[in-house]
């Protein structure tokens, strides 16, 4: 499963689709930028020249892998679950040294490796408790490369919906507000709290929810909420390989999602609906552009990569695949893209067609508040 | 403007056939207005990314004003109704965000409405003085030895001061 045709195909074919140049994987000079490989010629220790650096000396034994989990659901777990049998390939291929979700290793053995020793860490989730700061800031020590892993390392996610409230907000929220809470003495969670046994500790709580690379310095990128089976292939493969494109790169087609939508060809050339609907007031047309039905779909502003999962599900996409090149700001620029295709003309027809869209911010900014110019809510 | 009072950045986002010429108009009469405002010309209203606001908020404006042509005048037929649609849905999300509501303002002011430029610069000056300057949250950056590109060109420029 890690042959060169996954990691040729992986940038290929949206290349091709919608004929525009771009760099891919395969295309990559041997010496990459990263710093990591030797010179060629050096093969003292046995190694081919082109053996990626970052995978260790040793050829017998095989790159370190570890994934980890800040402030997430879980599900970017399940994506690598989500391998099947491909999986086997990857235990094959790697050594799994750190994996909490699924694996008994413990923070102690992470930090007994030496600085550099695993070869690629791949960490999902935003950072809002100290100690997800830590074990960011730990693993980016001991790994080679870093790789943010899914929507909420990428852009903030669905955790970074809480920076449209203040700390204190969200903590009174689940402790005091919410109808099935119960809470008389107005308990909160407490960093410290000496027991009868010894003092017991929990992380603290930061002001706000942060992306992984405005924490540590992030190598690469795989967006989706959760990275679908066919980037994290493609992703592992290119790592294996050391076929990789420069740093910073995000390891997804460089196009929109509407390219390799199925319904592109129903997209009309001039959207001008009167009123958005949303899913549960429609039954969707399962042929038709979800747009021109009056769906919120963020198809035209998200990058591709996922063959529309969602549009297949008959749902709009809401934006997981995080912006494209050149993007700014992804939710200023899918909220043109969203307001433009509207038939209204005057304050009134304006009103009536928004109407369904309540919440814009939640809306467009659904996976990648943290990673916005607003940032956060005004005076957080 | 050395008196201690807050001199606001004001980003104007004109429209090149109507606003822009009525803010050339304003400049011919001899009308003075407060030197806040950065004028940016587009071809219309409705080549306005609502980028261009969030971005120019980012890098140190305390307030934007957009002008177009009154509705039915667009040179272009329908992109004041495009920047209406926008601005609408945008001022909704920035309120979302806590930006209060006087800092972006849609005007449409025809190109003979030179005196309207100016009162509407006055009083948008006088407004986002009264809010005070707009500060946002600042975006984390990672502390350390390793340096990456911000992913945004944006990052490390600001406005100088009025």
């Amino acid at each position: 499963m890690l042959s060169n045709s996954v990691t040729a195909s992986f940038f290929g074919s949206g290349a091709q689709r919608n004929g525009r140049k771009r760099l891919a994987v395969t295309e990559l000079p041997r010496e990459l930028p990263l710093g990591l490989m030797e010179p060629s010629g050096t093969d003292e220790k046995g190694l081919s020249p082109n053996y990626p650096r970052y995978l260790g000396e040793n050829v017998m034994s095989k790159p370190k892998v570890g994934f980890y989990w800040c402030a997430s659901c879980g599900g970017c777990e399940e994506a690598i679950v989500d391998l099947a049998a491909d999986i086997l390939g990857v235990v094959a291929a790697v050594d799994i040294v750190f994996w909490p979700c699924a694996m008994d290793f413990k923070r102690e053995d992470v930090e007994a490796m030496a600085d550099g020793e695993m070869a690629v860490c791949f960490v999902n989730g935003a950072v809002r408790t100290s100690e997800q700061l830590e074990m960011a800031e730990l693993l980016r020590r001991k790994a080679g490369l870093v790789v943010a892993f899914g929507s909420c390392a990428h852009t903030g996610g669905i955790p970074g919906l809480a920076n449209l409230y203040s700390r204190e907000g969200v903590l009174a929220a689940a402790y005091d507000t919410a109808f099935s809470t119960l809470n008389p003495e107005g308990m909160r969670p407490q960093t410290a709290y000496a027991a009868p046994e010894g003092t017991v500790t929990l992380p603290e709580l930061h002001e706000t929810v942060k992306k992984l690379d405005q924490v540590i310095p992030v190598d690469y990128y795989l967006p989706g909420c959760p990275p679908p089976v066919k980037l994290i292939t493609g992703a592992l493969g290119a790592i294996l390989e050391g076929k990789l494109p420069p740093k910073g790169s995000i390891l997804a087609p460089e196009i929109a999602l509407c390219s390799e939508c199925p319904r592109r060809d129903s997209k009309p050339e001039k959207l001008d609906f009167t009123e958005f609907k949303r899913p549960h007031q429609i039954i969707a047309d399962p042929e038709l552009c979800l747009l021109a039905q009056g769906l919120l779909c963020l198809g035209p502003s998200t990058r591709a990569g996922c063959d529309a999962a969602c549009i297949k599900g008959n749902m709009p996409c809401t934006g997981c695949g995080g912006p494209l090149e050149g993007s700014k700001d992804f939710g200023a620029n899918a909220l043109s893209a969203a307001a433009s295709a509207l038939e209204a003309t005057d304050d009134a027809s304006i009103a009536v067609g928004l109407a369904e869209v309540p919440d814009p911010a939640g809306a467009f900014y659904r996976y990648s508040l943290p990673a916005s110019l607003l940032y956060a809510k005004k005076g957080n | 403007m050395s008196d201690g009072t807050f001199q606001p950045r004001i980003v104007a986002f004109f429209c090149n056939w109507c606003t822009y010429t009525a803010a050339d108009l304003a400049g011919i009469s001899r009308m003075s207005y407060e030197a806040n405002v950065r004028v940016v010309r587009l071809m219309c209203s409705g080549r306005l990314d609502p980028q261009f606001v969030v971005v120019a908020l980012r890098q140190g404006a305390d307030g934007v004003l957009i002008g177009g042509c009154h509705p039915g005048d667009c040179h272009y037929q329908v992109g004041n109704h495009k920047a209406l649609r926008r601005f609408t849905l945008l001022k909704r999300l920035l309120r979302q965000m806590g930006i209060e509501d006087e800092r972006v303002r849609l005007e449409w002011i025809a190109a003979s409405e030179g005196d309207k430029v100016q009162r509407v610069i006055n009083e948008m000056v006088a407004q986002v003085r009264t809010l005070g300057p707009l500060r946002l949250t600042d975006i984390p950056q990672p502390h350390g030895d390793v340096v990456i590109e911000p992913s945004c060109c944006c990052a490390e420029q600001t406005m100088p001061a009025p």
